[in-house]
């Protein structure tokens, strides 16, 4: 599957043009071959060619732009190579080994009731308080079809509707609303943006869609009815979010529950657009599987996130809380194109074990008197290797430019690692730039002081843990915030002591 | 309310405490005097359960019960209150949050119910004033950004609203000028209590001053070398630490004075 390098543009197009001929006349072969039995098979064997990407493309009924959109996609990705600049270490992966296309798992896959679920599993759910129902769904168990999923989904359609909020699967919006979805699809992460957005945009399996109209503040957060589909949204995710002049929407992705998924590889891609005075909060609880005690099967989470402040005024905040998963690559990022746009990237990565986490954020300040904050905190216990890689970069139009980033690691225990790579590009001599760094290790000290005021040791490291995250907690609606406070103290559990 | 007995404690193998005994009854106040690195500190790093400390000899008895075999946190909970030479700072933690979190751990030991949010606030706003605190300083991170003052008048005020049976003081007045040594004290005297005893380590007498102990103990070399009435104090600071010999015999139960 290796490629020679590209030497030159023509030579380029001209390869391009060989392939788009042979692929064609691939394609048209295989619909000779009855494409149409295939797609009554729920999965497809392992490899990617492009017989897999316009099956996926067939079985979602897709339109033929957006297959179009695909084979592009997946022909580029063939020219890419996997990106080794991050600060992680894992076996290659051998992309035809994976299947890139199943159904949702019907019910009948799962356990047949809770008691056939992990103990631990449940364990944790009990402590982080998730009610039965939405229990069984997380953990696969089959759930009763009259099962609220889809009564409360249409509750939430039918008020969001009557504000001409749009609010579904991208599938679904690729149905019903094929103009906005092609109109801004790979308008922030285009497909030759880095290899793994190349890959989702060739694979994509689904995800969700949101449009907030001109002027529409959304009465909720849209969360619960996202939460209680994760479990058809698979593994490459794609969301896109257009807010649109004025509007505000608060957006909340994932989970504190660990989900249960078979597939190690996952490639999302995120892109929000902001229009004028419009403002999208974008929240993530990320707590997939981090793998066993010495760090295997764990989830590969390969994320793009980026935000498009198109409009002046606009203003874009992210808020992760990264507990989970073996390895995170993931920068949410914001493009501050309109004047006096602001761009906020508020985080919390943890990793223990052998977790290890690659993440930060990208401001890229286009406008004028645009401002980002970049607030990062990051937490290794355990033999966890914790990385901020941030970049700021001002271009030349963007006077009065003005960031401030403040990146702080906390070690817990001797065996673990913090590092930080924040890279700064200024073309405007009018910006103004802050950056903070500090890497504390959770003292004996600070342990014992706390003991003796009567606190044990796990409350004491939570209290002291609380303390470091705080501004990043804040930035995350109240009930979310609790969980994720839990979570991070469960995740942490035993470390010290 | 507090026993030691025959005490002997090492640091990596290095003997720093050769036998201490003293006896603190319920009421007490206890001052504990010494040159640098005579062990004063260590003591009450002992007392308050602190690792990396090895007990090779002796016992410590608090309230009838082996202290020695307790978790720091479990000596908190019983009553034993240590103010630190140095506080250590917890950034992003809130004092009230902290202090919240501390009596409602104590309390819960007691079997009492843990205090509302206004019920503290009550409780802190009445504590403040003892020690003079800015209220201000409950809304900050514990200890962080404080001057030298304001931690140990945080300590104070800590001790006054877990009110513990005994308050282990150790070098409260280092660094503190007159007056905010004085509002210390003041703090302290109005704290003390016919069921609370203290031990109140220093290196100075002028605490002394405000403090007033009803015995004195001089700590020189691991030892007790002298203990006496508050006069002991003066004469110490009259004379210097040299005047008082360390004894060649650990001897059993000091004199009293």
């Amino acid at each position: 599957m290796t490629e020679t390098p590209q030497t030159g543009s023509d030579e380029r197009s001209e390869k391009t043009r060989t392939a788009t001929a042979a692929i064609e006349e691939m394609a048209e072969r295989g619909y000779a071959f009855g494409f149409v039995t295939d797609v009554e098979q729920d999965i497809v064997p392992p490899g990617l060619d492009e017989g897999v990407v316009r099956l996926i493309s067939a079985k979602k009924g897709e339109p033929e732009w957006l297959l179009e959109w695909r084979l592009k996609a997946f022909r580029h990705w063939l020219t890419m190579e996997e990106p080794t600049w991050a600060n992680v270490t894992y076996a290659p992966i051998d992309y035809q080994s994976h299947a890139y296309y199943a159904a949702p798992k019907g019910a009948e896959d799962g356990p047949k009731s809770l008691d056939e679920v992990d103990p631990e599993l449940r364990a944790m759910y009990d402590r982080l308080g998730i009610p039965l129902q939405e229990q069984e769904l997380l953990a696969g168990v089959a759930v009763d079809a009259v099962f609220d999923s889809v009564s409360v989904a249409t509750t939430y359609k039918e008020r969001l509707a009557e504000l001409g909020i749009v609010f579904s699967s991208f599938s679904d919006a690729v149905r019903e609303h094929p103009e906005l979805v092609r109109r801004y699809l790979g308008s922030v992460v285009p497909y030759t943006d880095n290899f793994f957005a190349a890959l989702n945009s060739a694979v994509f399996s689904d995800g969700s869609f949101v449009f907030i109209p001109k002027g529409v503040r959304c009465p909720m957060d849209l969360s619960t009815y996202f939460r209680i589909n994760a479990r058809f949204t698979g593994q490459f995710e794609r969301t896109l979010i257009v807010a649109e002049e004025g509007s505000y929407v608060s957006y909340l992705e994932g989970c504190t529950a660990p989900m249960r998924d078979e597939n190690q590889l996952h490639a999302a891609v995120v892109e929000l657009i902001a229009l004028d005075d419009a403002q999208i909060k974008y929240a993530t609880v990320q707590n997939w599987y981090p793998g066993d005690a010495q760090g295997r099967g764990g989830i590969y989470n390969f994320v793009t996130k980026r935000g498009l402040c198109a409009g002046r005024r606009s203003k874009i905040s992210w808020t992760q809380v990264e507990t989970g998963s073996a390895i995170t690559w993931k920068y949410p990022g914001c493009v501050l194109k309109g004047d006096d746009s602001v761009g906020e990237f508020y985080s919390v990565a943890v990793t223990r074990g052998y977790q290890q986490a690659d993440t930060g954020t990208k401001m890229i300040h286009i406008g004028r008197n645009t401002k980002s904050t970049i607030i990062s905190k990051g937490i290794s216990a355990g033999h966890g290797q914790n990385t901020y890689r941030g970049a700021v970069r001002i271009l030349r139009g963007a006077d009065n430019a003005r960031n401030f980033s403040q990146c702080d690691s906390m070690l817990i225990g001797d065996q673990c690692g913090a590092h930080t790579f924040p890279y700064i590009d200024v073309h405007n001599p009018t910006a103004q730039m802050e950056h903070e760094a500090t890497t504390s290790k959770v003292g004996e000290d600070q342990v014992f002081y706390c003991n003796q005021r009567g606190l044990d040791d796990e409350e004491a490291l939570n209290l002291i843990v609380h303390g470091f995250c705080k501004e990043v907690f804040r930035e995350l609606p109240m009930e979310f915030a609790v969980e994720a406070q839990k979570l991070l103290e469960i995740s942490l559990e035993g470390s010290v002591g | 309310m507090l026993d030691i007995r025959n005490l002997h404690v090492s640091i990596e193998g290095s003997e720093i405490l050769r036998g201490i005994d003293l006896r603190l009854d319920p009421g007490q106040v206890h001052a504990i005097m010494g040159p640098n690195g005579s062990g004063k500190s260590t003591l009450a790093q002992v007392l308050a359960g602190r690792e990396g400390y090895d007990v090779t000899d002796g016992q410590v008895l608090f309230q009838g019960e082996d202290l020695l075999a307790m978790a720091p946190e479990v000596r908190a909970r019983k009553g034993l209150f240590l103010a630190f030479q140095y506080p250590v700072e917890i950034p992003g933690v809130s004092n009230t949050y902290f202090l919240k979190a501390a009596l409602n751990a104590i309390r819960k030991h007691r079997g009492q119910p843990e205090l509302d949010a206004m019920d503290f606030l009550t409780l802190v706003r009445q504590k403040t004033r003892l020690v003079q605190l800015d209220e201000e300083l409950l809304k900050r991170p514990v200890n962080e950004g404080f001057s030298g003052g304001e931690k140990k008048r945080n300590e104070i005020f800590q001790l006054a609203v877990l009110e513990p049976k005994l308050a282990v003081l150790d070098e409260t007045d280092s660094g503190l000028d007159i007056d905010a040594l004085r509002t210390v004290a003041d703090g302290v005297n109005q704290l003390r209590a016919p069921d609370r005893s203290f031990l109140v380590i220093t290196h100075y007498q002028r605490l002394l001053q405000y403090i007033v102990p009803d015995v004195v103990h001089v700590l020189v070399d691991g030892r007790i070398a002298r203990s006496g009435g508050r006069e002991l104090a003066l004469e110490l600071e009259e004379r210097g630490y040299n005047w008082v010999e360390p004894q060649s015999a650990p001897s059993a139960a000091p004199a009293r004075a």
